[in-house]
């Protein structure tokens, strides 16, 4: 059914019709939709059989989530940025246990500086984790995902975070199609745990390992991701028969069969960069773009095979490894092993900041010159950084930093360029 | 309390007696307990957790009809019972974290509800350091929203499994790894520490009882009780340390049993934040016969021995004399 | 349930850890000698046949007493009860009543007509008992058990000893007398009363008897020189209570004093406080501390206005019956002297209560005997210096109780049978005593010991109704139900509830428990929390 509505209550709804069982949230900006959404619908009703528990912090979050996934029943929560850390130890926890829980993430920066706007840092802090991660570009894909998620989730035993770009998809307004119960309950069987709490069939879960098993349980769950490359193609494929669209899969690409220019990117900026590619292609240059939708496991071998013949890679992303660069980078460096071609890593966007067609043209069309350093800050104010530079080293008294460039600056951060 | 057994020589007191009808016995003299902590366990030699888990489990086990889910925080109870390839639990048992016992098991029984099948219930448990300390936020918010969960401390008054450091449970004066007995001010300082079961009373839940391993019957009838009521309850039960507290290994029952009879640890019940009964000193006794049994107090038997101190301590088993009214 | 690798585990598998390796100790169960059967004379199981009594069991428990000793309701009446005097609960409240309870239960057994079990085989061997008294009897009961054919002869017309002319029926009513004999008569041991032996030797060939146990008693009284007008009614103890049991009672008149501190002395005074006297007066050369009587026999005597005059002897009796009584002091060492005071004393008699003889007629000629001090003495299997001729009892040293008496029999008893057979009786070694250090009393519950109710005293002074009556069920139930069972399990399932390592293994409603070693770390707790002390801790063999 389409519908016009905001995409935290479309991810609400399509979360909605996967029949959760016990969901459960602790508030933080930009995810408290999505949960006030589900909260409403089992308190009015419309959610049969479906315990919302109100949490006191992240960490209780995604432990009752473990809780109730052990006991054997569908879960889902809900997180973003600090969340996401101080459920940290939890989330190991989950991966470890191999419960299948489903949790969305609004994409949005870690502090300090504490930063309510989209970036990937949270996403790409808990990267190790376990976890399955899928990119949503849209959404209508961020729904979608959440559909797909649970029966990934189910049938290898993984946890999976379906993230979504803070503000930017999650209060934007968009049309979306909501599905029907009869077609998600089509696609998504009841869940069948594959190990669970029940007096009848007592076991003990979560004993210590020691040295003597530890490395043989990690590297199976490392082979069950492996396993994850093969069934998300397939389970996109399965939902595009049963719902009718494309969704999910590993990667997309656009424009990229003759491409000699490719970019890389996660998320919602994708769509603007497939806008310059547009423009750029009617200009006759040979540029396309690859959209990663599956992060975690990461695609090395489709992205090799979407990239292996550009002359450069451009990768643009909403995250930094502080002290080396990029994060994405890695990957897509690993997948290209042997490959000889130029590689940029562009960082943007970071804390929420407007990546615009006119810096991403100006960017690719450096990059298509060659004209671009290995790591590139986009948009970065050169005088504000140098200006700090040169305060600090003249003086040791300081002060705080941010307050220091916000002071300098004059206005509210998120400008637009 | 106890139902008036006539005297059948040590009916009330000991674990079952051949003289006493099966069901004024204990659960642990049943020759089908569940053992819910089996054999094979790598507990220190006389461990008074092993024993408490053993206890109220089993209790736990028989209240609800053998439908009982545990939750257990990381700790010595954890470590000694689970380590690959290895479990003593004859129950459905799960580990997460240190501090999340009490919020996995809030949502274990949110799924048993969503389940339709609360009748199974859920025990989480944990010793003074996950519960007190680390897991602290989890159980305050347990307790909050009044899940349908019976939390059990299991206090050994440190964090033992790690080698014995302070916790928030740590009681004034006793020598730990992180208070050692050295200085001006040897062992743990005065003024510091937290009395979770009033902190439990504070929220209002619906049952709050303290409990001790040297007194099985008084334990196993609030085990039962609190299986028997739905809501957030709480027992926090008394287990010495051999090891940590520098004490024989045939003395645990007995230093369970000084610390009830000299007033330093109270033994009762309240209901939604009230007090409402309390277990009967049998025969009151001086701190120091409880004190001098654990090296981690020998400080205070120096020569000369620490009189002041001490006296400190019997204060503070006095104040729970005369506030619970543990005489009468 | 396809359970994930190593992160979850089948339960009960850790039974494959066998933390039994860690021991350096093992805990062991033990009996030990429970204090009241060490104390007791005749060996009675006390702890084994209070047992039974506790779960109410009352056929039982008089059988496991019978076993040793066949006087149960006797007993309850005169036994000194040395047994509640060694009982490790006086160290917790007030010792358990034992003797209460075993009265109960002899009183149980003659109003239900329980009776012994007969022999199982015939030996073909015949002993003779000289005296039917308290060692006679039970070492004929033992004796016609273990197969003998026994005959008991006594001098006297009535059997039972001095407990029938010596205890007066106050203490011991004759109707139990009566039947506690009968019932081992039952068994088939012949009694000839009326028969005494002058020649042992010739009474055993005559009699082709294979063995004889000798019991004849004490029944000399012993006397003072104290002149005496020829006029003057002295008497002696012995006689007096003798002739109690005839038709006719002796004739003390209103004023009777009685001269000695023994048992026997307060029983001719309270004897004769009930035939009419107005008057009954013991004089005693010493203090009441010294006084050899039973403190609560004192008391009894004194309740019923016995007076007695301390530290005083007795010079002369004149023909109207005034005595000239002598004061005596205490030395430093304790001995009365004389201190040259006199006075006088009116009396209808004198009663000499001053300690009995033994008539050792009996034993002319027979060689290789040894005689000391008035007792013949015997070895510790009770055999005297002739073979096949044992005694026991009063004739022989010993403290003179019924139930030392008692004792006597049954050992002389089991002594002969292997003699018989041409073995030798080797008793088993004894356990370790259970004493009260080893035990641990929080686990008994409080309660108080019930007294035995006593007759009023208006009633016993006149009367010779039993003083002091018995317990009814409830009270002896609860009475043996304070027994701690020292050093004996009795199932109270608190080694099985303390063990932190479920090593300990329930066996079943009387079968005890047992360790299981596979799991058992050897911390100790079970030796500490057993109530009784049936548990110890010895060294891991290594």
């Amino acid at each position: 059914m389409l519908k016009q509505t905001e995409g935290s209550h479309a991810v609400a709804e399509a979360v909605a019709l996967c029949r959760p069982q016990v969901i459960c949230a602790y508030p933080i900006t930009p995810q408290t939709h999505i949960v006030e959404g589900l909260g409403e619908m089992v308190k009015a009703g419309e959610l049969a059989d479906c315990e919302f528990i109100n949490v006191e912090s992240e960490f209780a979050a995604m432990s009752v989530a473990i809780g109730s996934s052990a006991a054997g029943v569908r879960t889902y929560t809900a997180t973003s940025s600090q969340g996401l850390l101080f459920m940290a130890e939890a989330v190991y926890n989950a991966a470890g246990l191999g419960l299948p829980i489903v949790m969305t993430i609004g994409n949005r920066a870690i502090g300090a500086p504490i930063n309510i706007w989209n970036d990937h840092s949270d996403s790409m802090s808990m990267r190790d984790a376990g976890w399955i991660q899928l990119f949503a570009e849209t959404n209508q894909e961020a729904l979608d995902l959440h559909i797909q998620a649970f029966r990934l989730a189910e049938e290898l035993s993984c946890p999976v975070m379906v993230c979504m770009d803070g503000f930017i998809l999650t209060h934007a307004y968009e049309r979306v199609d909501i599905p029907t119960q009869e077609q998600v309950d089509a696609f998504l069987p009841r869940y069948q745990p594959r190990q669970l709490l029940d007096p009848a069939d007592p076991v003990s879960f979560g004993a210590l390992v020691g040295p003597e098993a530890f490395t043989e349980v990690r590297y199976l769950q490392h082979h069950k991701q492996l396993r994850a490359i093969g069934l998300i193609p397939q389970l996109a494929a399965a939902f595009s028969k049963q719902f009718g669209r494309n969704s999910g899969g590993l990667l997309r690409t656009y424009r990229t069969e003759d491409a000699e220019t490719i970019v890389v990117a996660l998320g919602s900026v994708n769509g603007t960069v497939q806008d310059v590619v547009d423009e750029m292609r009617e200009r006759g240059v040979r540029i396309g773009s690859v959209s990663i939708c599956s992060f975690r496991p990461f695609p090395l071998a489709a992205l090799r095979a979407a990239l292996e013949h550009a002359k450069r890679v451009v990768v643009l992303e909403k995250c930094l490894a502080v002290g080396l660069g990029g994060i994405v980078s890695d990957g897509v460096r690993k997948s290209l092993s042997g490959i000889a071609l130029k590689g940029y890593t562009v960082i943007a966007g970071l804390g929420g900041r407007a990546i615009t067609r006119a810096s991403l043209t100006r960017l690719f069309e450096d990059a298509g010159r060659d004209e671009l350093e290995q790591v590139t800050f986009l948009d970065l104010n050169a005088d504000v950084v140098s200006f700090e530079l040169e305060r600090e080293s003249k003086t040791r008294r300081t002060g705080p930093t941010a307050e220091a460039i916000l002071r300098h600056i004059g206005t509210v951060a998120a400008s637009i360029g | 309390m106890d139902a008036q057994i006539k005297f059948y020589q040590t009916g009330t007191f000991t674990v079952g007696n051949r003289l006493l009808a099966e069901d004024q016995r204990t659960v642990q003299a049943d020759m089908h307990r569940t053992n819910s902590l089996n054999s094979g366990h790598r507990a220190c030699q006389g461990c008074g957790e092993a024993l408490g888990a053993r206890y109220a489990i089993d209790a736990a086990m028989r209240a609800t009809d053998n439908q009982l889910i545990a939750v257990n925080a990381t700790g010595c109870l954890e470590v000694f019972s689970t380590p690959y390839p290895e479990t003593s639990w004859q129950i459905p048992w799960i580990h997460s974290l240190f501090g999340n016992a009490a919020a996995v098991a809030s949502g274990v029984a949110a799924a048993q509800r969503a389940l339709g099948r609360s009748h199974v219930r859920v025990i989480a448990q944990g010793g003074d350091g996950g519960t007190t300390d680390i897991g602290f936020g989890c159980l305050s918010g347990m307790f909050e929203r009044n899940d349908d969960v019976l939390y059990i401390c299991y206090d050994n008054e440190a964090y033992m499994n790690t080698g014995v450091q302070r916790s928030s449970a740590t009681p004034p004066l006793a020598r730990t790894a992180t208070t050692p007995a050295v200085g001006p001010f040897p062992g743990n300082v005065f003024g510091t520490g937290k009395n979770v079961p009033r902190i439990a009373m504070a929220h209002g839940i619906p049952y709050v009882a303290t409990a001790s391993v040297s007194n099985l019957r008084d334990l196993e009838r609030k085990v039962t009780y609190a299986m028997s009521i739905d809501g957030a309850r709480y027992i926090h039960i008394f287990v010495p340390c051999p090891l940590g507290w520098g004490s024989a290994s045939d003395d645990t029952i007995k230093i369970a049993r000084l610390a009830v009879e000299t007033g330093l640890f109270p033994l009762f019940e309240a209901h939604h934040g009230e007090v409402t009964a309390h277990t009967q000193i049998r025969h009151k006794v001086p701190v120091t016969e409880y004190l001098k049994l654990q090296k981690r107090y020998a400080h205070l038997f120096g020569n000369p021995p620490d009189l002041g101190r001490i006296a400190l301590i019997q204060q503070m088993a006095d104040h729970n004399i005369a506030k619970y009214d543990l005489l009468n | 349930m396809d359970k994930p690798y190593a992160i979850t585990l089948d339960p009960g598998s850790s039974l494959a850890n066998k933390t039994g390796a860690w021991r350096t100790n093992r805990p062991l169960y033990v009996d030990r000698l429970p204090p009241c059967n060490h104390a007791c004379p005749a060996g009675e199981n006390i702890q084994g046949w209070l047992y039974h009594a506790e779960s109410g069991d009352y056929e039982a428990a008089w059988r496991a007493l019978t076993e040793d000793n066949p006087l149960a309701a006797i007993m309850g009446r005169v036994c000194y009860h040395p047994c509640e005097g060694a009982c490790n609960r006086g160290k917790l409240d007030e010792s358990v009543g034992i003797n209460s309870v075993e009265r109960f239960l002899g009183d149980e057994a003659i109003k239900h007509g329980w009776k012994f079990a007969a022999p199982a085989a015939e030996s073909g061997k015949r002993v003779l008992v000289v005296g039917a008294g308290p060692s006679g009897l039970s070492a004929a009961y033992h004796l016609r058990r273990l197969g003998h054919s026994v005959r008991i002869v006594d001098a006297g017309p009535l059997a039972g000893g001095m407990m029938r002319f010596g205890i007066p029926k106050y203490r011991l009513p004759r109707d139990v007398l009566d039947a506690e004999i009968q019932r081992i008569l039952d068994l088939g041991v012949e009694l000839q009363l009326n028969t005494k032996v002058s020649n042992i030797l010739e009474t055993m060939r005559a009699g082709r008897f294979d063995a004889a146990f000798l019991a004849v008693g004490a029944h000399i009284a012993k006397r003072a020189y104290i002149p005496a007008g020829e006029a003057a009614h002295m008497l002696d103890a012995v006689s007096v209570l003798r002739s109690m049991e005839n038709e006719d009672k002796p004739m003390l008149g209103r004023r009777v004093v009685v001269y000695g501190g023994g048992n026997t002395a307060l029983d001719v005074a309270r004897t004769a406080k009930r035939l009419g006297a107005t008057e009954a007066i013991i004089v005693y050369r010493r203090t009441r501390d010294k006084m050899p009587a039973h403190d609560f026999e004192v008391e009894e005597a004194l309740q019923e206005g016995v007076l007695i005059k301390w530290l005083s002897t007795i010079k002369n009796i004149a023909d109207e019956g005034t005595l000239t009584v002598e004061k005596m002091a205490l030395d430093a060492s304790g001995f009365p002297q004389p201190t040259g005071e006199y006075e006088t004393l009116e009396s209808d008699s004198l009663v000499l209560a001053l300690g009995q003889d033994v008539d050792l007629s009996l034993l002319e000629g027979v060689p290789g005997l040894e005689i000391k001090n008035g007792t013949v003495q015997v070895a510790p299997n009770m055999m005297t210096g002739y073979p096949g001729i044992f005694a026991g009892g009063d004739m022989v040293p010993s403290e003179r109780t019924v139930t030392v008496g008692v004792g006597h029999g049954k050992k002389a008893a089991r002594h002969i049978h292997a003699w018989l057979s041409g073995t030798v009786y080797a008793p088993a070694p004894k356990h370790e005593l259970a004493t009260f250090d080893k035990m641990n009393p929080w686990y008994y519950s409080d309660a108080p010991k019930t007294v035995r109710p006593m007759l009023e005293l208006a009633r016993r002074t006149s009367t010779f109704d039993e003083v002091v009556s018995g317990l009814d069920e409830s009270n002896a139930l609860f009475e043996a139900r304070r027994c701690l069972s020292c050093g004996n399990c009795f199932e109270c399932d608190n080694c099985y509830g303390v063990c932190p390592d479920n090593a300990v293994i329930k066996l079943g409603p009387g079968k005890r428990f047992e360790f299981n070693f596979d799991y058992c770390k050897g911390c100790g707790i079970c030796v500490s929390e057993c109530p009784c002390g049936a548990i110890k801790m010895v060294p891991e063999s290594i």
